[in-house]
């Protein structure tokens, strides 16, 4: 009688004490877009760039995908390209194409900052923002490093500071 | 634990004060007052009688109704405290919540915000108060629901004179008057609907013990509407997104996969008119200044058909047509969408003239999408304009240079290049709303403001929340058990014979008055005296 | 049609207030069977007159949701006048449970206070915004008013009990705290005789001031301005100047009217103590004479019995159906929601010390007065000052 007690007792405690712990555990590690972590497949995509060339992401399986969304407007972005467009033509030869997203601004504006910066890589417009919807992106910039199989290996948010994080996000998805 | 045997060989679980069979009291009688106290029937709360492990301790520290109390009352101060100021989520994004704060409401909103009381309801402290109360919920029920249910169970029709005495109606009557068999007495209690059971030619009428489950039944209820709370924690579980539309544009549903896409047709704000609406409401909207009277949007629901991932031309299915409106959310596949916000007339175009400034003759006229300029013009005749920078949210930067806040156009900005047959290279102007820079010197040509066009946005609340059910269905077992606690009474007649002399005793949880009114309907015209008040000789 | 309206709800004003003297007649002798039947007599005059007041107050809200097309339960004055309405209702229903005579010496009064309240503020019939335009308006606020009614009978029954019980002979914690409800009470004639003083004479002074987004405002007075707005300025030289001056985020004029009331109550208070000469518990206290403490007691708790769940009903599930409907979430810690939390909490911690603890009599007393006290901090503190979401209500 006495021992089946203290065992009931203790497993509705257990019980209730779990479902406590679970909800404030849950409460500070609110993700507002659970689709979207590491180990999960990457939502594929089709966008055109401002040749009108398409991209598909799921054409890029077998190799890495440095997947970076940007806009015009926002500083650190602009003060990252230049560490992309330097290391762009070295991740190519290592098997990583380098993607960047704009959130969609007028072409006449996206064109005048890939001149400015003397961009080479693909920059694809999003201009109905379905993209971004779907990788959640919120704030700028962020940038998704994506392996051969189409994985999310890793999300950087905000900036790229220098090429030396470049270097270490490509280590992560060379093929 | 030794169990207690009672003088009427009843036995009882440890602890128990009142023997649940014939309710003789099983302590010492001085410990008792002139009147039993019922609450439980005096049954034993386990929780009271075991003290040695720390999973007792635990349990007896939840199962305390005091602790409960205190638990309540330290969660209603604490609420009371997040109502001060206003909670974070209700003030305004225009600077940091701890800049607002000290600037809106000084030290003391400094102070505030230091102290986490900004966002109380979702702090570590608050969440564990109300799991503390759904803890305590849960072991209190536990701890006396089952003791109560036995002692209703296992009580006796004749019970101990000492129970009968110490019940708060107490009455004897001498027996000589009384019809011995009770006819009329039992025919009345069955008037009342009174259950009769008898023993020995004596009477125990009982009605109503249904809402002595209420309190339990209503915390079953509450720890559901908890689970309901525990489960919003749990991913896709609940949605709280925003989808702004222009009118014209269709746009995809965030949250629904890529499934869903929404067409808005067009936006509408009505106000009352002093005129037109009921004239009985024309002081008050004289005083009030203006009065909304409507937000709706028209909208269109498209399902996507065929396997487009994102960014690619969707087939669209059209699903319904509905016009969202306040308190009228558009509902679909567990979705709602819900007209919360707006934004009226956001450029959509503007038009320029080209024109020689010497005899403001135009020479062709050009309409810019604003959301989306070409890059050149032509406007014939050898004659074209060319976008050198487009600025649609335009400011000047810290270094006094131009450029966009963002990517709508509240504040379009330009860099022309206007090409003419005698300046062939060009000239170059800037031009924003009311402002026209000419950064090489004087320009023959000038871009003239020529109109604009708008369109309203509307800015809708995407809602799915799986866990509406816990919550609906917690409510409504709450809702159940309040009332079958609070609007049932459970009330107890015992008749005994004793010698020569006829013992009554009534009780209920509730409601004395009514008892009374009801016992003295029961016994009019059996000879049989009203038992007494007790309490109301002291 | 809107005149009419208003003139029934004068027509029920004052008939509340006819009634108040027949039930104290009524309880003047109770002795010999042929003063009985003549007590009785009171108590039924008192109570027809109450109800012939219900009824025409009935009609004032019908007509009013005739001429308005919408349920007039959509601003403060609306509201409150309602809740006047629905207090005089629950009076009816516990009298004819118990006919008890000293409680509508006490209800009434409070019901005519509560009326007398509702009218300061602006009367017109006002056109509904989007988010009350529902029938949820007339359910979730009616179900509320009713259920806060009934529990104010609870609180209206504790105080006959504290009146009775609490001792007069000596000054005590118990007897200071009576008065300051007795205060209140005063505050709220002095808050309804300054408005009404200062409508009649037409008092208007106007000042410029800088609000809390530094933004030029101005304010209209209806006062003297004791209290001025943030870096005031007269509009017309000569009007009464502020003695202080209080920062933008506090509005200056409910202040003002604030000071204003509880300075009227405090003159009117002091004149009272005065005249009779004793604390107003003590002058109550004769009143009470043939009250049983325990029927008033069970009356209370009964009272709240009834209303926790009707509040519960209105206040919380009700609330919580139209706020998913209409603001998409059924729940978002708006001050008014809160405090409906809060008075639900208040009362689930006072049936649990009733039930559990076995607090009885006095102290379960003095418990319906702070229920009351968070139901008038409701409908009060929370419309004028707080207000979130529910501003609509503060006008």
């Amino acid at each position: 009688m006495k021992k089946q007690r203290l065992i009931i007792r203790t497993v509705i405690l257990l019980v209730l004490g779990a479902a406590v712990i679970y909800t404030l555990y849950a409460n500070f590690t609110k993700d507002d877009n659970p689709e979207i972590e590491v180990g999960k497949k990457a939502p594929d995509f089709v966008l055109t760039d401002l040749n009108g060339e398409k991209y598909r992401l799921s054409d890029f399986e077998g190799k890495g995908v440095l997947l970076n969304f940007w806009a015009t407007w926002c500083p650190p972005c602009e003060r990252e390209m230049p560490y992309l467009e330097q290391q762009y033509q070295n991740y190519n030869d290592e098997g990583i194409q380098v993607l960047t997203v704009n959130v969609g601004e007028a072409t006449v504006t996206v064109k005048e900052f890939i001149d400015r910066h003397k961009l080479t890589f693909p920059v694809l417009n999003d201009k109905n923002q379905e993209v971004l919807t779907a990788y959640g992106v919120d704030p700028l910039p962020i940038t998704f490093l994506i392996d051969k199989d189409g994985i999310i290996k890793k999300i950087h948010k905000g900036e790229i500071i220098n090429e030396a994080v470049i270097a270490d996000m490509a280590k992560e998805i060379k093929p | 634990m030794k169990e207690v045997k009672c003088e009427c060989g009843h036995v009882n679980p440890h602890g128990t004060v009142l023997c649940e069979s014939c309710g003789i009291s099983l302590i010492e009688e001085k410990a008792q007052g002139k009147l039993h106290d019922m609450r439980y029937e005096g049954s034993a709360r386990r929780s009271q009688t075991y003290n040695k492990t720390i999973i007792d301790k635990i349990w007896n520290f939840f199962s305390s109704v005091k602790v409960g109390v205190w638990l309540i009352v330290v969660t209603l101060i604490a609420s009371a405290l997040g109502t001060i100021l206003p909670q974070e989520m209700y003030i305004p994004t225009i600077m940091t919540p701890a800049e607002y704060y000290e600037d809106q409401y000084g030290w003391f909103g400094k102070l505030y915000y230091q102290l986490g009381f900004h966002n109380l309801y979702s702090s570590w402290w608050y969440l564990v108060l109300i799991a503390s109360i759904g803890v305590s919920l849960v072991i209190c029920s536990i701890d006396r629901v089952v003791p109560l249910y036995r002692a209703l169970k296992t009580q006796r029709v004749t019970r101990h004179e000492s129970f009968l005495k110490r019940q708060r109606l107490f009455g004897i009557t001498d027996a000589q008057t009384v019809d011995e068999t009770f006819e009329k007495v039992k025919e009345n209690l069955k008037g009342k609907r009174y259950k009769i059971r008898e023993e020995d030619g004596n009477i125990l009428a009982e009605k109503g013990r249904f809402s002595r489950w209420g309190p339990y039944v209503n915390h079953c209820g509450l720890i559901i509407f908890l689970i309901g709370g525990m489960l919003r924690f749990v991913p896709g579980m609940y949605i709280d997104d925003m989808v702004w539309i222009r009118e014209g544009e269709t746009k995809l549903i965030p949250e629904t996969d890529g499934q869903y896409y929404l067409e808005n047709k067009e936006f509408t704000l009505e106000v009352y008119d002093k005129e037109k609406d009921n004239k009985a409401f024309s002081e008050a909207i004289e005083n009030a200044g203006m009065v909304a009277k409507n937000y709706q949007s028209d909208v269109i629901l498209y399902k996507k058909v065929d396997d487009s991932v994102a960014g690619e031309e969707a087939k669209l299915e059209e699903v319904k047509e509905y016009d969202i409106r306040v308190n009228e959310p558009l509902k679909f596949e567990g979705f709602a969408l819900y007209q919360t916000e707006y934004k009226l007339d956001e450029l959509s175009s503007m038009s320029f003239n080209l024109v020689k400034k010497s005899d403001n003759e135009p020479l062709g006229n050009l309409k810019i999408d604003l959301n989306e300029p070409e890059k050149k013009y032509d406007l014939g005749n050898g004659y074209s304009v060319e976008i050198m920078s487009y600025f649609p949210d335009f400011e000047f930067n810290d270094d006094g240079e131009p450029r966009t806040k963002s990517r709508v156009p509240n504040n379009p900005a330009f860099v022309f290049k206007m090409l003419t047959p005698d300046k062939p290279d060009g000239e170059i102007s800037f031009v924003a709303i009311q402002q026209t820079v000419e950064p090489f010197g004087d320009n023959e040509y000038q871009m003239k403001f020529a109109g604009i066009e708008t369109k309203d946005v509307s800015g809708l609340t995407v809602r799915k929340d799986s866990t509406l059910w816990f919550f609906a269905v917690g409510g409504f077992i709450f809702m159940f058990g309040v009332a079958q606690g609070a609007y049932w009474n459970h009330r107890r007649i015992w008749i005994r014979r004793k010698d020569n002399e006829i013992w009554v005793s009534g009780h209920t949880n509730k409601n004395w008055h009514g008892l009374k009114r009801e016992i003295g309907m029961i016994l009019d015209g059996s000879g049989i005296q009203e038992p007494k008040d007790q309490l109301q000789d002291e | 049609m809107a005149n009419l309206s208003s003139n029934l709800l004068l027509v029920a004003f004052i008939l509340y207030l006819v009634a108040i003297p027949f039930f104290g007649g009524a309880i003047r002798q109770k002795k010999g069977l042929e003063e009985k039947k003549s007590f009785e007599k009171w108590a039924k005059i008192g109570i027809t007159i109450t109800i012939i007041g219900f009824l025409s107050q009935l009609g004032f809200f019908i007509t009013r949701w005739i001429v308005g097309g919408h349920a007039p339960l959509s601003n403060m004055f609306e509201y409150t006048a309602f809740f006047g309405m629905c207090l005089v209702l629950a009076f009816i229903l516990i009298y004819f449970l118990y006919k008890t005579s000293v409680l509508g010496l006490f209800v009434l009064p409070i019901a005519l206070l509560v009326i007398a309240y509702a009218s300061m503020f602006p009367r017109d019939i006002s056109p509904l915004i989007p988010a009350l335009q529902s029938y949820w308006l007339q359910i979730h606020v009616s179900t509320v008013a009713l259920g806060e009614a009934i529990l104010a009978v609870s609180f209206g029954s504790g105080l006959i009990y504290l009146v009775k019980a609490i001792d007069q002979s000596k000054r005590s914690k118990s007897t200071t705290w009576l008065e300051v409800i007795m205060y209140s009470f005063v505050a709220i004639i002095g808050f309804v005789v300054i408005t009404s003083g200062f409508a009649l004479s037409d008092y208007k002074a106007t000042y410029n001031y800088i609000d809390k987004n530094d933004a030029a405002a101005t304010l209209e007075y209806s006062m003297p301005a004791l209290v001025g707005p943030h870096e005031w300025e007269l509009v017309n030289k000569g009007d009464f100047e502020p003695l202080v001056e209080v920062p933008a985020i506090i509005n200056a004029k409910k202040l003002n009217t604030v000071i204003w009331s509880l300075g009227a109550g405090l003159v009117l208070y002091i004149l009272i103590r005065l005249i009779i000469r004793k604390r107003i518990g003590a002058l109550l206290q004769p009143l009470t004479k043939n009250i049983n403490l325990d029927l008033v007691d069970e009356i209370s708790y009964r009272s709240v019995l009834i209303g926790f769940p009707v509040f519960t009903l209105g206040g919380l599930v009700f609330a919580m159906i139209w706020a998913q409907i209409a603001w998409t979430r059924f729940w978002g810690w708006d001050p008014k929601e809160v405090w409906a939390l809060i008075t639900w909490l208040f009362y689930a911690a006072f049936l649990h010390l009733r039930l559990a603890k076995g607090w009885h009599g006095e102290k379960s007393a003095w418990l319906a007065v702070i229920g009351f006290a968070i139901i008038m901090f409701n409908l009060i503190a929370v419309n004028l000052v707080l207000a979130g979401l529910h501003s609509y209500a503060g006008s």
